[in-house]
């Protein structure tokens, strides 16, 4: 197995606006390896998030090559693509995204029945995957009644319940306050970073680019830099 | 994911509890409707049930059961001159008023039933014995003109009399019978008394009854005596259903009881429609996410399907359950008319089979349009 888990070279993406088409992405070449963070930063509108639905397969890039795990993602078909995502990609949203009327372990065990496992055992395996994220004592509790920090923690539980081999990280501490998104980083990072696996943050914190292991800069629809020293790493 | 879909339905209470009470209001409004639309129907066929002779022999003008164009008495000896006829007896049908002992009116059906077999006596007798019909004066009612007097002040019971025309009428029995259309009570008697009750007229046999021997059917018997000039017999069956679609046809019974019904599809589809596009619109970031997971399309629309229908479900069973202890409870009393026959909830059944579905399929439209994508927006 290559150490590369994810390659994307020249991957152009367009969106039709009225008459024309706008392009969000236009020609971005990016690597992952196995076993690191990388980080995805860049200002508003530079592509981040595209970038992002095109390496999970929620969106098709129109050129380019795309290959996640040895699998040419372009090549496959919507419902080839939608169970590879349902096997290898965990996602932890902005807006954490939980189902209100869901208990905390009845949303983290969402992945696991969505992969074929019983309700029994999705909701036992949930629950160690919130005992292993610090907030085993609130299984039974709702969304509305957790903090932004906790409900971050279940939606970083929901995103590892069935290991993945792919972890997705849309801003993950844009509704945090600052100790909170330290937290949830350091949290992110010691219980979702495996030798085999792969996190991928797009952030506009650069509080926490420390975090990652390297740092891939945007702008403009293609990625302009990368950068294997986030500690020093200063965003213009 | 069906547990996961029914959780969210069952504890988004407010909109739950819309959408059932949506539900519940458009089943118990059509079911509630519709039953007394066939109650009303029923009652306009009480004289064809009461009676229950197989064929019904009437002038060849009459259309339905409540429409009596007197015939010449004559006209019993040439149904009965028809091969196939077993039996035929004459039957009185005709409105009278009784006066009572205060001196108060009441309008009644007064049937005059064949002397001699009594053909088309009461089913149902709760006091006293319908032989006693052969004695003096004597006079069945029914449970009817015993409400009917009673709100009048006047208690009936065996030996109670009152007058018809000037003549005495005396209770010797107490019957049940099918509640008419206009509500009058049945007052049975014999034919020949029949006759001395009314103004005697030259035309005074309102129906001849018959039954057919053995081998011949009631419809081929009736086919026979119709080709008896000036005469048409229709079979029992046939005549319900006439009775029934001339007062479809010649009354705005429908057209009232049809907009009710109309209304409560209408109620049930914006309400149970709106609510449950508003419960997916509000749960559309959710099947997102799920989408984004790896949640396929069928398992998205089984979760929608099952939302809609859950809700149709208990929805049609609260509804349809409060209009059967409805009905329970006026069938008592007889009023207001009700009759559910099976086929009423089957066909709100179907109604709310199309609401759900249109209303799932409104959600599913906007699930199969949503981008995975969208969750990250």
């Amino acid at each position: 197995m290559s150490n590369l888990a994810i390659n994307v070279e020249n991957v152009v993406k367009s969106f039709p606006a009225g008459d024309t088409r706008t392009y969000a992405l236009k020609g971005a070449t990016l690597d992952a390896k196995f076993g690191e963070l990388l980080m995805i930063v860049g200002p508003s509108g530079c592509g981040k998030t595209t970038l992002l639905s095109v390496i999970c397969g929620t969106l098709k890039c129109e050129e380019g090559r795309l290959t996640v795990f040895d699998h040419d993602l372009r090549a496959m078909k919507e419902g080839q693509i939608t169970r590879f995502r349902c096997e290898n990609v965990g996602f932890i949203f902005q807006q954490f995204n939980l189902i209100p009327t869901l208990t905390a372990v009845e949303n983290a065990s969402v992945p696991l029945i969505l992969n074929g496992v019983s309700t029994a055992e999705a909701t036992r395996r949930a629950g160690e995957v919130l005992e292993k994220v610090g907030i085993g004592e609130k299984r039974h509790s709702y969304p509305s009644q957790l903090s932004g920090g906790q409900q971050q923690r279940v939606a970083i539980a929901r995103a590892l319940a069935h290991e993945p081999r792919l972890i997705i990280c849309d801003e993950p501490t844009a509704s945090l306050d600052a100790a909170t998104g330290q937290k949830t980083l350091d949290l992110l990072k010691s219980s979702a970073l495996q030798p085999d696996r792969c996190v991928i943050v797009v952030s506009h914190d650069n509080r926490i680019y420390h975090f990652a292991d390297r740092i891939a800069e945007m702008e403009d629809g293609r990625v302009t830099g990368i950068h294997n020293d986030p500690k020093n790493y200063h965003h213009a | 994911m069906l547990g996961i879909a029914l959780k969210m339905l069952f504890r988004d209470r407010a909109k739950y509890a819309m959408l059932v009470c949506g539900l519940s209001f458009c089943s118990l409004l059509m079911c509630q409707q519709i039953s007394v639309f066939c109650g009303l129907m029923m009652w306009t066929t009480a004289t064809v049930r009461n009676i229950g002779a197989p064929v019904w022999v009437v002038d060849a003008k009459v259309e339905q059961a409540n429409e009596v164009i007197p015939m010449r008495q004559i006209e019993v000896e040439r149904v009965r001159s028809v091969p196939g006829v077993a039996w035929a007896v004459p039957l009185f049908i005709g409105m009278e008023q009784a006066r009572l002992a205060d001196g108060s009116f009441q309008n009644v059906q007064l049937t005059g039933l064949d002397t001699g077999t009594l053909t088309g006596r009461p089913m149902e007798m709760r006091a006293g014995r319908i032989e006693d019909l052969r004695l003096p004066n004597a006079v069945i009612v029914d449970q009817v003109a015993v409400e009917k007097f009673r709100k009048k002040g006047i208690k009936i019971q065996l030996g109670t009399t009152f007058e018809i025309n000037d003549k005495e009428a005396r209770v010797v029995g107490i019957c049940h019978a099918a509640r008419s259309f206009f509500g009058q009570p049945y007052i049975y008697t014999t034919f020949d008394r029949a006759m001395e009750y009314t103004k005697p007229t030259r035309k005074q046999l309102s129906f001849v009854l018959a039954g057919p021997s053995a081998g011949v059917t009631d419809e081929e018997l009736a086919a026979r005596i119709s080709r008896l000039p000036g005469l048409r017999a229709i079979t029992k069956d046939n005549l319900f259903w006439l009775t029934v679609l001339w007062y479809i046809k010649n009354t705005g019974i429908p057209i009232s009881i049809g907009t009710v019904v109309i209304l409560g599809i209408i109620v049930g589809i914006a309400i149970a429609g709106q609510t449950f596009y508003l419960f997916v619109h509000d749960n559309l970031r959710f099947l997102a996410a799920f989408k984004a997971m790896g949640a396929r399309m069928p398992t998205l629309a089984a979760m929608v399907l099952l939302q809609a229908f859950s809700v149709g479900f208990i929805g049609y069973g609260i509804g349809v359950g409060l209009v059967s202890w409805f009905g329970s409870v006026v069938l008592v009393k007889e009023q207001p008319p009700f009759f559910m026959p099976w086929q009423v909830p089957t066909f709100v059944a179907i109604v709310i089979v199309f609401i759900c579905s249109f209303s799932a399929l409104i959600g599913l439209i906007k699930v199969a349009r949503l981008e995975p994508a969208v969750v990250f927006r």
